[in-house]
C-alpha cells in the first residue's frame, strides 16, 4: 500500500494534468515512492499502477526506462557516480576505485549494514565539476578529491545529508 | 482522393493514408516489420524506409502520410541501400538459429533476409542475449533473443485485446519485452500475438517442435466453439491436427482467433477418444464392432416405440453438431415417430416456441455490431463466450460507440462502459423493461438516454440472457427497445449451430418435448449426440437422474464420458476436424467444411452413423451418398435469410422469484464442450481454473465467511465443496457458481436458489 505522504504528494501532482490523463503523474509517483522507501519494488508499482489507473506493465516500463530509479535496495545514501566522458577524463575512474577500496564494495552493491549504495551515473550536466557524483539523486557534489570523498561520507556518517 | 507515384506507378489515393498502405493498395510490397494494418504504428523497425524524392533522406513508408504529387521509390538505389542497413542492423544481435526455430519457412526475418541480407556478418563480437519467459500454457517466449522488438505483441494487448499484458521493459541495447514480474499472459486472444510476432520469438507451445511448417497440408474449416463462425486453416500431419490458424475474413474474424478456437484441437488428440464401438453387457463395458452396436441400438429403440409408444424416446443434440449431424437425427426420431428433440441444452425457458416469426439469430452482420454507435448488451459474459465479438465492439467503442450492459455480474470488459446496469438474475427483466420505458418517454439520461441518441442501435442478447428462465420476455423487451430506438436486435448464439439447429429442425414441432421437458419427465430412451449431461444441460442434477433411470441410453461421443455410469451404447464419432459437414453461424452464414483428416481408430462421422441406424430402423428417405447429399436435402427450398427472424409477440410474464441467494452461472470459457474440456494447454490457462463461489463483500459478511475459505454450496440434493471468493460486482443476493465444469456438475439448474455454507 501506498503510504498517506505519497499519496498526497501524487494527488497534487495530479492537480498538473487533465483528469482523464492521470497517468501523466507516473514519473512523480514513482519518485515519491524512492524517496520514502529508497527503491520501488514491483509491490509499489503495482500500487502506483492501481491508483493511477494505468496497466501494471505501463508503470514497469517506465521504472526500467529510467536509469535514476532503483529497481533493488540501494542501502540509505545512495552515490551515483558519473562515468560519461567529461568525468572519465577528469578521473572518474579514480573516483570509483577510491569509492570502490573505500566502502568495500564493488559497483550496484551496498555495504553489509546498508548505509552506502554504488551506482554508475550518466552525465549531470554539469561537467565544469567533473567529475561528479550525486547523493540520493538530490544532492550533486563536484571536483571530487579523495579528501572530498572522505568529507562527504563522513557528513553522511554523521548524519548530515 | 489524391495523386501519388510509386515506383512510376499512378496511384489514386485516400487522403491521410500512408505510403505503405497506398503501396499495398497497388500491390507493391515494402519490406516490413512492425507495421500491421490492424496495429496503431510504431515506426520502430525501419525496415519500410523508402526513398520519397524531395526528402533529404529516406523516410518510413508506414509513417509518411501521402501528399498530392509525391514521388516515391521503393527499390531505388538509396530505399535498398537503407533497407540493407536496417537489415543487417536487425541481423546483428539475431541468434540465427533458423535451423532449430519454429518459425523456420513461415517467418518474415528469413523472407526478408533472403531479399535484404548479406551472405555473410560483419559483426565478430558478442552478440546479445535476452533471457527466455514463462508467459504460460499458450504462448512460448523461450527465446527471446529472437526478439527484433517491434512491439506488435505489446501493441495487440493494448489496442486488440484490451489488456496490456506484454510491454517493452529496460531501455536502448537492454530493452526486452516481458510481462510484468513474469505474470502469464491470460488474455483469451493472447495465440495471436504467436501469429503477429514476424521472428521466432513469440511460437506456439503446444505446437513446439512437433513440425516444420512446410511439412504440414492446410485444410480450411469452421470454428465449432462459438458462434462467430471464424475461419479455421487446420494444419495436419500423418493425419493428426498438429496446430490451427486463422482464416483472414474481415467480415467474421478478421485476421484473428480466439485462443479457445485456436487450441482447442489439443483435446482431439486427447487419450479420452473413443475409438471403438460398445456395449455394456452385464454392467460391463465391451468392445464390439459397428455391425454389432449398431442393431443393438435398432433393437433397442424398435422394441421401445412398438411396446410404450414412440413418444417414451427423446433425442438431445449439442449446439455443435453440424447442421447434417442434427438433421438426420430428427428425420431417425420422426421416422419412428418421436418429435422429442432439442438441441437447446442450457435453455431453461422455451415458452418463445410457436411465437417466433423465425429462427432466433444475431438479427445483423457482424460487421454491422461493429459500425453500431449504440450497443445495448444484455445478460452476456461476451469476453469469455465471444472473445472475437468483444474484440469487434472494443475497437467501435474506441471509435466513439458507447456500450451499454444491463447483466448479473460485473466483469471488466476491457473497454469503456458507458453505462451499467448490474442486478440479481430475477431483476433482469425488470431493469430492461425500465430501459425500455425509459426509451419510450424520451428519457435523456443512462441506459435509455445513451440509446435514443445513437442513429445505430444494436440491442445482443447474450447467453445469460438466452438461458434464462425469462427469456422470452428479454426477447420481447429488446424487440419493443430496438423498435423504439429505430435499432435491430438479435442473439449473439450459444453455439457454432445456435441457427443451424433450428434450420435443420432439430427442435420439437408442436407435440413433441423440449430439452427441459424430456429431462423433467423422464423418458425410456435417450439418443445423445455429442452430449454430457452433466455438464452441456440447464439442469445436471435432473439431466443425470433422467439418464439413470432410463432403459436405453445411446451415446453418440466422440469420448470415453461419463456416459459410461448410465449409457447402454457408446458409438465413436468424429469430431468437427474428422467430419465433413455444416455450421450456420449467429449471422445466418452457411458454411460448410470438409473432414481435415481421416477419423480415429473405428470413429465415423456421425452422419453416417445415424444413416446406418436409419437405414437399420427401416426409415424412408437414408440412401445418403455424401453429407452434401444431406445439407442439399435439409436446405431444400430453405432461403436461409428469410427464415431468420427473431420477432415475437404474444410473450406472457412468467414469474421467476428466487429465495435467498440466488445462483449466477456463466459456463467458463474452457468448459463449453467436449473438445474444449479435453485440450490440456487451455486447461492449463488460468481461465480454466476450478470454478470458486463468488460473492460481495455484504453478502460475505452475511455469511460470516472469508474470501479463501471452504464453503459448502447445495442446490437440491447435490453439494460441492468451493473456495470462497470476493467479487466486489457482483449485486446483492447472488452467489456465482460456474456451470460446465466437473466440479459443479452435481449442482442443479443454472438459475434458481442455492445455498452457501461454511464447509
Amino acid at each position: 500500500m501506498l503510504s498517506q505522504q505519497i499519496t498526497t504528494l501524487i494527488d497534487k501532482e495530479l492537480k498538473k494534468y487533465p483528469a482523464d490523463q492521470r497517468q501523466s503523474a507516473v514519473m512523480a509517483a514513482l519518485r515519491f515512492v524512492q524517496d520514502e522507501k529508497g527503491w520501488i519494488a514491483p509491490e509499489d508499482m503495482a500500487d502506483v499502477a492501481q491508483y493511477l489507473g494505468m496497466p501494471q506493465m505501463a508503470v514497469y516500463e517506465v521504472a526500467t526506462f529510467y536509469h535514476m530509479y532503483n529497481l533493488k535496495p540501494m542501502g540509505k545514501h545512495t552515490l551515483t557516480v558519473c562515468t560519461n566522458l567529461s568525468c572519465t577524463l577528469c578521473g572518474a575512474g579514480d573516483t570509483v576505485g577510491y569509492l570502490e577500496q573505500k566502502l568495500g564494495i564493488k559497483m550496484n552493491e551496498v555495504t553489509p549494514d546498508g548505509k552506502f549504495g554504488l551506482r554508475e551515473g550518466e552525465c549531470m550536466g554539469a561537467c565544469i565539476d567533473a567529475p561528479l557524483l550525486n547523493v540520493n539523486n538530490k544532492k550533486m557534489c563536484g571536483k571530487l578529491t579523495p579528501e572530498k570523498i572522505d568529507r562527504i561520507l563522513a557528513d553522511l556518517e554523521g548524519g548530515k545529508a | 482522393m489524391i495523386n501519388i507515384e510509386i515506383d512510376g506507378k499512378q496511384i489514386q489515393t485516400e487522403n491521410g493514408s500512408t505510403v505503405i498502405e497506398a503501396a499495398h493498395q497497388a500491390g507493391i510490397a515494402i519490406p516490413h516489420f512492425c507495421y500491421h494494418k490492424k496495429l496503431s504504428i510504431a515506426a520502430n523497425c525501419r525496415m519500410c524506409l523508402v526513398q520519397v524524392e524531395k526528402a533529404p533522406k529516406p523516410l518510413p513508408a508506414c509513417a509518411t502520410p501521402v501528399s498530392e504529387g509525391m514521388k516515391v521509390h521503393t527499390h531505388s538505389e538509396m530505399a535498398v541501400k537503407a533497407q540493407k542497413g536496417v537489415m543487417e542492423f536487425l541481423l546483428i544481435n539475431h541468434p540465427l538459429d533458423c535451423p532449430i526455430c519454429d518459425q523456420g519457412g513461415e517467418c518474415m526475418l528469413q523472407d526478408m533476409s533472403v531479399g535484404y541480407g548479406n551472405g555473410h556478418s560483419r559483426y565478430h563480437e558478442e552478440k546479445r542475449m535476452v533471457l527466455g519467459k514463462d508467459l504460460g500454457p499458450l504462448v512460448s517466449a523461450e527465446e527471446m533473443s529472437r526478439c527484433i522488438n517491434c512491439t506488435r505483441c505489446v501493441r495487440f494487448g493494448q489496442e486488440i485485446a484490451g489488456q496490456m499484458e506484454l510491454g517493452q521493459a529496460f531501455r536502448g541495447e537492454h530493452a526486452e519485452i516481458m510481462s510484468f514480474v513474469s505474470g502469464a499472459v491470460d488474455s483469451e486472444l493472447s495465440g495471436n500475438m504467436i501469429d503477429l510476432c514476424p521472428v521466432g520469438a513469440l511460437t506456439s507451445k503446444p505446437f513446439r517442435y512437433k513440425a516444420r511448417s512446410w511439412e504440414l497440408s492446410r485444410r480450411r474449416s469452421v470454428s465449432a466453439h462459438d458462434s462467430l463462425g471464424s475461419g479455421l486453416a487446420v494444419h495436419t500431419k500423418n493425419n493428426r491436427v498438429l496446430r490451427v490458424l486463422p482464416i483472414e475474413n474481415d467480415e467474421i474474424n478478421e485476421c484473428w482467433l480466439s485462443d479457445r478456437d485456436r487450441f482447442a484441437y489439443e483435446g482431439l488428440n486427447s487419450d479420452q477418444r473413443l475409438t471403438k464401438p460398445m456395449i455394456k453387457q452385464g454392467g460391463q463395458w465391451q468392445e464390439v464392432d459397428w455391425q454389432a452396436a449398431l442393431e443393438f441400438c435398432a433393437n433397442g429403440l424398435r422394441q421401445i416405440a412398438g411396446g410404450a409408444a414412440a413418444e417414451q424416446i427423446g433425442a438431445l443434440a449439442t449446439g455443435n453438431s453440424t447442421l447434417e449431424e442434427m438433421y438426420l437425427l430428427q428425420k431417425l426420431l420422426r421416422g419412428i415417430g418421436s418429435d422429442n428433440i432439442d438441441f437447446r441444452l442450457r435453455q431453461s425457458d422455451f415458452s418463445a416456441d410457436g411465437k417466433q416469426q423465425g429462427a432466433p439469430w444475431l438479427g445483423m452482420s457482424i460487421a454491422d455490431i461493429g459500425k453500431a454507435d449504440r450497443i445495448l448488451l444484455v445478460g452476456s459474459f461476451l469476453r469469455k463466450d465471444h472473445p472475437l465479438l468483444a474484440a469487434r465492439i472494443r475497437q467501435a467503442v474506441k471509435r466513439g460507440a458507447q456500450i451499454n450492459v444491463i447483466h448479473a455480474a460485473d466483469d471488466d470488459l476491457l473497454m469503456k462502459v458507458a453505462n451499467k446496469t448490474i442486478v440479481a438474475p430475477s431483476a433482469l427483466v425488470d431493469a430492461l423493461s425500465k430501459v425500455a420505458q425509459g426509451v419510450a418517454a424520451k428519457q435523456a439520461e443512462g441506459i435509455a438516454g445513451s440509446l435514443a441518441s445513437g442513429e445505430r442501435v444494436v440491442v445482443l442478447l447474450g447467453n445469460f440472457a438466452q438461458q434464462h428462465p425469462q427469456a422470452a420476455q428479454l426477447q420481447a423487451l429488446a424487440q419493443q427497445i430496438a423498435q423504439a430506438t429505430h435499432g435491430k436486435f438479435g442473439f449473439i448464439g450459444e453455439t457454432a449451430n445456435s441457427v443451424g439447429g433450428y434450420l435443420a429442425h432439430a427442435v420439437p414441432s408442436g407435440k413433441g418435448l423440449n430439452a427441459a421437458a424430456m429431462l423433467a419427465k423422464p423418458r425410456k430412451a435417450y439418443v445423445l449426440l455429442n452430449v454430457e449431461p452433466e455438464l452441456d444441460c440447464a439442469d445436471p442434477q435432473q439431466a443425470m437422474a433422467a439418464m439413470q433411470a432410463a432403459d436405453l441410453v445411446i451415446a453418440l461421443s466422440a469420448y470415453r464420458h461419463g456416459a459410461t455410469e448410465y449409457a447402454d451404447v457408446l458409438l465413436p464419432i468424429a469430431p468437427y476436424t474428422e467430419t465433413s459437414g455444416t455450421f450456420v453461424s449467429s449471422e445466418g452464414r452457411v458454411q460448410s467444411f470438409n473432414g481435415s483428416v481421416k477419423p480415429l481408430g473405428e470413429a465415423r462421422p456421425a452422419w453416417k452413423v445415424l444413416r446406418v441406424l436409419g437405414n437399420l430402423l427401416k426409415v424412408d428417405g437414408f440412401a445418403y451418398e455424401t453429407s452434401q447429399a444431406v445439407r442439399d436435402e435439409a436446405l431444400q427450398g430453405v432461403n436461409v435469410a428469410a427464415s431468420l427472424n427473431n420477432a415475437i409477440t404474444g410473450v406472457e410474464n412468467k414469474t421467476f422469484a428466487a429465495s435467498g441467494l440466488q445462483r449466477v452461472a456463466d459456463v467458463p470459457i474452457y468448459a463449453t464442450d467436449a473438445v474444449v474440456r479435453r485440450s490440456a494447454p487451455l486447461q492449463a490457462t488460468a481461465d480454466a481454473a476450478r470454478p470458486r463461489a463468488w460473492l460481495n463483500a455484504g453478502e460475505l459478511a452475511k455469511l460470516g465467511l472469508q474470501a479463501g475459505a471452504q464453503a459448502r454450496v447445495a442446490q437440491g440434493a447435490g453439494s460441492v465443496v468451493l473456495e470462497v471468493a470476493l467479487d466486489g460486482g457482483l449485486p446483492e443476493g447472488v452467489v456465482r457458481v460456474a456451470a460446465g465444469h466437473p466440479a459443479t456438475a452435481t449442482l442443479g439448474a443454472m438459475f434458481g436458489t442455492i445455498t452457501v455454507e461454511r464447509a
